[in-house]
């Protein structure tokens, strides 16, 4: 059975890879001025003015190194995000992704599942409630990226942009949110990758996925019931 | 709407006030950062990263460029956000020689600012000459490559007006802007230069620029980066080619447009 096809697989990586670079590279490029204030005005909304990033966590060597990686990938960025939203809406996979009615009730039982408030694995479709607003929340934050990162490219050219978002140092303020959220997104959907559902990787890479080894069949939470020979069937079934 | 581009005629007051020097000296920054990755030994790799990935960069940088010369009008012009304070003396120096850069009038004579290349007749203009022009003032953002902001009232001369004084000829793509702070100079295609908010400045905040800000005359436009807008300003040169740049040779990009 095919979980992903080729076309959300192949996107899947290229953004791995783009987004890898243009967070590496975007934090290098904040270190030339680790802070947000104008000059002669202080920040509000940041508590570690002037602190820089760590230099391991960045990439491009120096500023203009890095800018120049920036300015490349962020087309390569936009690009696949583009190819990835035109496919699963021509290709009806977004209607694995949109929130449906009783989404939050749904998510609140995972979270309780989750927990082990709740005993057993709510019952799915191909993805779980969190995951869906996690899957969906992630192009809507690569847009606000993208969006926010082009007011402060050209934040004179594209002043009603920038103005739209309350002028540059805002428009910066929010391309670093961005790239928070999205840091947040991955590194949460990375932790339940390996911990609940290490049977999926094999999914995004050539597609295959056991049906049997879901976590919904497995009833695996996080660190629970990872491997096959543990699993319990669901009750009721 | 209030936000409305100020130009008023500041009254010029000669006492400067001292400005602090930027924090962050490039060529130690530039020195510190290629001998980190000196010691990584990479054969590979130099700052840029992967050496095979340099094509592809340059490739798309000047793609960039010419989406940024489309998106490029002069009817864009910058107004700071009515609440943004000028900076002041919080506004950074910034240089590439050991030292302050001084015109020095015993070595050189007076200081002239020379108009030449592709015109029709080359100008040659005093501090005075220059003030007793049509002058314009601005209340502009200034946009560092390093990402701050400040905000500064910039008066001087419009470019475009030197341009008509001096008959630019038509083949004049390019200007590049000399100076003398060691070899530094910046070119700059011609839509940008002739952008009204590009001025041959000799006035910040209302004072006549001090040395840690690019006396006598710099010019400055919100539509470059910081480092396009050459300071202690020698020659302008209207070139039917692209010069380069003092930074713009060392890796950033060339355009820097706004």
């Amino acid at each position: 059975m095919k979980r992903h096809h080729a076309v959300v697989r192949i996107t899947h990586w290229v953004n791995v890879i783009a987004l890898t670079i243009m967070i590496g590279s975007g934090l290098r490029i904040f270190n030339a001025y680790p802070a947000f204030a104008r000059r002669g005005e202080s920040f509000c909304c940041y508590p570690f003015e002037h602190q820089p990033i760590p230099a391991a966590l960045t990439f491009g060597g120096w500023l203009a190194g890095a800018r120049n990686w920036h300015f490349a990938m962020m087309w390569v960025l936009g690009i696949n995000g583009l190819v990835y939203l035109a496919f699963i809406y021509l290709h009806g996979e977004w209607r694995d992704l949109v929130p449906r009615r009783g989404i939050v009730r749904d998510a609140r039982e995972m979270v309780k599942f989750y927990l082990t408030v709740r005993k057993d694995h709510p019952v799915q479709g191909k993805h779980n409630a969190l995951q869906r607003l996690a899957y969906f929340s992630m192009p809507i934050v690569g847009i606000m990226a993208v969006v926010t990162g082009i007011a402060i490219w050209k934040p004179v050219q594209l002043a009603w942009l920038t103005n739209l978002m309350g002028g540059y140092v805002w428009a910066r303020y929010w391309h670093f949110w961005a790239m928070l959220l999205l840091v947040v997104l991955t590194v949460g959907h990375v932790f339940m990758v390996f911990t609940v559902d290490p049977y999926s990787i094999p999914s995004i890479i050539t597609g295959k996925y056991r049906p049997e080894l879901s976590p919904e069949a497995r009833n695996a939470r996080p660190f629970v019931h990872l491997l096959p020979t543990h699993h319990e069937p669901p009750a009721g079934s | 709407m209030s936000r409305r581009p100020d130009r008023s005629e500041p009254p010029i007051r000669l006492p400067s006030h001292a400005a602090e020097r930027v924090g962050l000296d490039r060529r130690r920054f530039l020195a510190a950062a290629s001998g980190a990755l000196g010691t990584l030994a990479l054969a590979a790799c130099d700052s840029m990263g992967p050496r095979s990935a340099k094509g592809v960069l340059m490739f798309a940088e000047s793609g960039n460029e010419k989406l940024e010369r489309v998106l490029f009008h002069h009817s864009s012009i910058d107004v700071p956000r009515s609440s943004a304070a000028t900076a002041g003396s919080h506004f950074p120096a910034y240089f590439v020689s050991d030292q302050v850069p001084v015109w020095d009038e015993a070595a050189h004579g007076v200081w002239r600012l020379e108009v030449s290349g592709m015109v029709n007749t080359p100008l040659s203009l005093s501090l005075s000459d220059l003030s007793s022009l049509p002058r314009t003032g601005y209340k502009l953002d200034h946009f560092c490559v390093e990402g701050w902001t400040a905000v500064a009232t910039r008066t001087g001369v419009r470019l475009a007006d030197l341009a008509k004084l001096a008959g630019v000829r038509p083949g004049a793509r390019y200007v590049d802007f000399q100076s003398f702070d060691s070899d530094y100079h910046e070119s700059w295609d011609i839509e940008s230069a002739m952008h009204p908010q590009t001025l041959i400045v000799y006035a910040q905040d209302g004072h006549y620029l001090n040395s840690a800000w690019g006396a006598p005359a710099r010019v400055y436009s919100p539509v470059k980066l910081g480092y396009k807008n050459t300071k202690y300003l020698t020659k302008i040169a209207f070139l039917p080619e692209r010069n380069g740049g003092y930074w713009s040779d060392r890796g950033y990009e060339w355009y820097g447009g706004v």
